[in-house]
């Protein structure tokens, strides 16, 4: 098969996918007798209609940054990790150790702080699945998402009986400390005289998961240990015989990326909540292999796909506001872009590349 | 169905077109969802009960995530939608963020009874004191002496119900042996019948005929696999005796239906404060209908009813699991 033109994969397969996925959407919307058009326009309004709408989707776009790239820097190293739920939950509770027992004097030091353990934290959940799986040959597959459920355990154990205020019936901690509050979008527009809506809860973060982006793609296209990920990706015997340690770099491949999965947790429990709730997390951890699915693991690819799904997420909690579209209807319409852009990616492409490709003249015999 | 269907498209209408003050009422269900057999759809059912006596309409949204919950208030005050009803413990947080910045709205909130907000109402119930009663109703139908209570998800709330069926059905066996299980430790636990029915085996196994589902959707797991095996099960929240009758002992009312329905009906007017709906008002009871009357002997529902009205008249006290945390009956 011939290859196409970078611009036609980067470009052409995804928008098309995605307006097959409208397409498939707009008929079930017509099935149950609602007006598609409307309901895109409602989604379109309520999402990027307003900087409310827009402080909403930059909200989950952070999210799924973070988790994204995730799932996109294992993705390198042929590493599947499903386990950003729970590398996230042990993010929430590095934010809610760091927020809750230490003093901070200033959001910016405690933002510092709350990331290193987030990070750490989510890290630390990926030693076990990335040693057996160098050493053991235990798939990452299976235990990446048993530990999602051991970390939910853990939380919940944790929520319940130790962290939660006494006579709290809300398996949640405290507070955080005023200090920690982390500043929204509208405080930092608020200088530069653009009025943003002060409800919403896209906060700095989304500025440290833009860094992370460039960071991500500074490690593996310009470092030597993002060198050798993508070597190990591509062949083990081959990163082998060039002397690339694997147990090395699955373990690190691994500790990145639950590190940038439990850092998701400055956004949702720093950010938003200000305080660590049971259900943090809420699927962010699998709506990223989506997106790392969708941008190509690329952090370009990451960050525009993660847009997408903020775009959903806001525009679907905007459906169910105001019309009488059932929730399991929009989470059908999420799966559909999920599945044209990420499972049936060859169905279009195949097409497409067969497009680009000159016919070469067939040769008959006789 | 197509009704509601109908007012809520006329509902949704008017607000994109006008936006202004429209007086009806919104409904908040908490992340279960709308048709979890349980708690979020006894407030529908309440809901649907006023706007059919009424022929008023409410918006409502089912919650798909956290930062929804603080969305979700707002739009729904700023649309003008009043009184605005919230599900669940899970809102006092986001209501206390919310509420005070628009306060000529009111706002009702289920299961929240700790907040100092003006414009709020509150309502709690009292449900160690039903469950209280439904477990003297499970020692007094055990023949094995052994009972069961099957949880959702492991949270204080649940806790605070398997502590009230425990101390009752101690208050009428000493000896009796009761087997707690939680079903998980995520949201799915809510909705797991599958693992309601394991457990129910597994409790069944160890001795236990009388079985207490306190875990909305995978009740109905515990309640078939009770039927299946020939023991008794006991409902929650709504009247689940006619799940399978005969079979189901009785089912320990929450009437969520009704704080919603008095909310609707109240409208902008609402009285705020907060309200504890107990044994005296019927907040709280148990189900006795034609479906269990077999099951249940005179000499039970005399025990029990006695029992109600000593709680009643404050001669009975039924420890709250949150007044330390822990259960004078029953170890989690």
């Amino acid at each position: 098969m011939g290859k196409m033109p970078n611009w036609a994969d980067a470009v052409l397969v995804p928008v098309i996918s995605l307006l097959l996925a409208a397409i498939l959407s707009a008929l079930v919307i017509l099935a149950i007798g609602e007006d598609p058009l409307a309901a895109l326009q409602l989604m379109v309004k309520g999402a990027l209609g307003s900087s409310y709408g827009w402080g909403y989707t930059l909200y989950y776009t952070t999210n799924f940054i973070f988790t994204g790239l995730a799932v996109a820097v294992a993705f390198h190293a042929r590493l599947f990790n499903i386990g950003g739920e729970g590398q996230a939950m042990l993010g929430g509770l590095g934010v809610a150790l760091a927020c809750l027992y230490i003093p901070w004097p200033h959001w910016a030091l405690a933002l510092v702080g709350a990331t290193a353990t987030a990070a750490l934290l989510g890290a630390a959940w990926t030693l076990l699945p990335a040693y057996l799986q160098a050493r053991r040959g235990s798939h990452i597959v299976i235990t990446t998402i048993m530990f999602n459920f051991i970390a939910s355990a853990l939380l919940n154990y944790l929520l319940v009986n130790v962290m939660r205020p006494k006579g709290s019936m809300d398996p949640a901690t405290a507070k955080f400390a005023e200090a920690t509050h982390l500043p929204t979008l509208h405080d930092m527009l608020a200088p530069l005289g653009i009025a943003f809506s002060k409800s919403a809860p896209a906060n700095i973060s989304l500025v440290i998961a833009v860094l992370a982006c460039g960071a991500v793609w500074v490690l593996i296209w310009r470092t030597r240990l993002g060198y050798e990920i993508r070597a190990f990706g591509h062949s083990e015997p081959a990163a082998h015989y060039a002397g690339i340690n694997a147990t090395r770099i699955t373990v690190a491949t691994m500790l990145i990326s639950g590190g940038l999965a439990g850092m998701m947790a400055i956004n949702t429990t720093m950010g938003e909540a200000e305080r660590l709730v049971l259900n943090s997390v809420e699927g962010a951890g699998f709506i990223g292999i989506a997106v790392a699915l969708m941008g190509r693991s690329h952090p370009a690819g990451v960050l525009l796909a993660a847009l997408l799904f903020g775009f959903l997420y806001q525009g679907g909690a905007e459906l169910a506001l105001w019309t009488n579209i059932p929730r399991e209807l929009i989470v059908v319409i999420q799966a559909l872009v999920i599945l044209f852009t990420g499972a049936l990616d060859n169905m279009v492409r195949m097409p497409l590349e067969r497009l680009f490709t000159p016919r070469k003249p067939s040769i008959k015999k006789g | 169905m197509t009704i509601i269907q109908k007012l809520l498209g006329a509902a949704a209408a008017l607000a994109l077109s006008a936006g202004a003050a429209l007086a009806d009422p919104a409904l908040i269900f908490d992340l279960g969802g709308k048709f979890d057999k349980s708690f979020n759809e006894a407030a529908f059912n309440g809901a649907k009960r006023w706007a059919e006596e009424t022929g008023g309409s409410f918006n409502e949204i089912e919650l798909s995530s956290e930062a929804q919950r603080e969305q979700a208030l707002r739009r729904f005050a700023e649309a003008g939608f009043n009184p605005v009803i919230t599900m669940g413990f899970a809102m006092a947080d986001p209501l206390s963020a919310v509420a005070p910045d628009y306060p000529d709205t009111k706002f009702a909130a289920i299961d929240v009874t700790w907040l100092d907000l003006p414009n709020v109402r509150q309502v709690g119930f009292a449900e160690h004191e039903g469950s209280y009663l439904v477990g003297m109703l499970a020692a007094m139908a055990s023949k094995s002496n052994t009972i069961g209570f099957i949880g959702g998800m492991d949270i204080p709330l649940i806790r605070h119900f398997g502590c009230g069926y425990a101390q009752g059905a101690k208050a009428v066996n000493p000896d009796i042996t009761i087997i707690a299980n939680m079903t998980g430790t995520t949201p799915a636990a809510w909705n797991d019948p599958v693992k309601g029915s394991e457990l129910t085996q597994a409790q069944i196994s160890q001795g236990a005929d009388v079985i207490y589902a306190a875990a909305g959707g995978t009740g109905v797991g515990v309640l078939q696999s009770a039927a299946d095996a020939g023991i008794l099960s006991i409902g929650v929240d709504s009247n689940q005796n006619h799940l399978h009758p005969g079979k189901v002992l009785t089912s320990m009312l929450k009437r969520v239906d009704v704080a919603v329905y008095d909310a609707m009906k109240a409208g902008a007017n609402m009285e705020t404060g907060v309200f504890t709906m107990g044994l005296a008002d019927d907040g709280v009871g148990y189900a006795l209908d034609e479906n269990n009357a077999s099951l249940i002997s005179a000499e039970m529902k005399a025990a029990v009813d006695g029992a109600r009205a000593s709680i009643i008249a404050g001669d009975l006290k039924v420890a709250s699991y949150y007044e330390n945390d822990s259960c004078p009956a029953l170890n989690f």
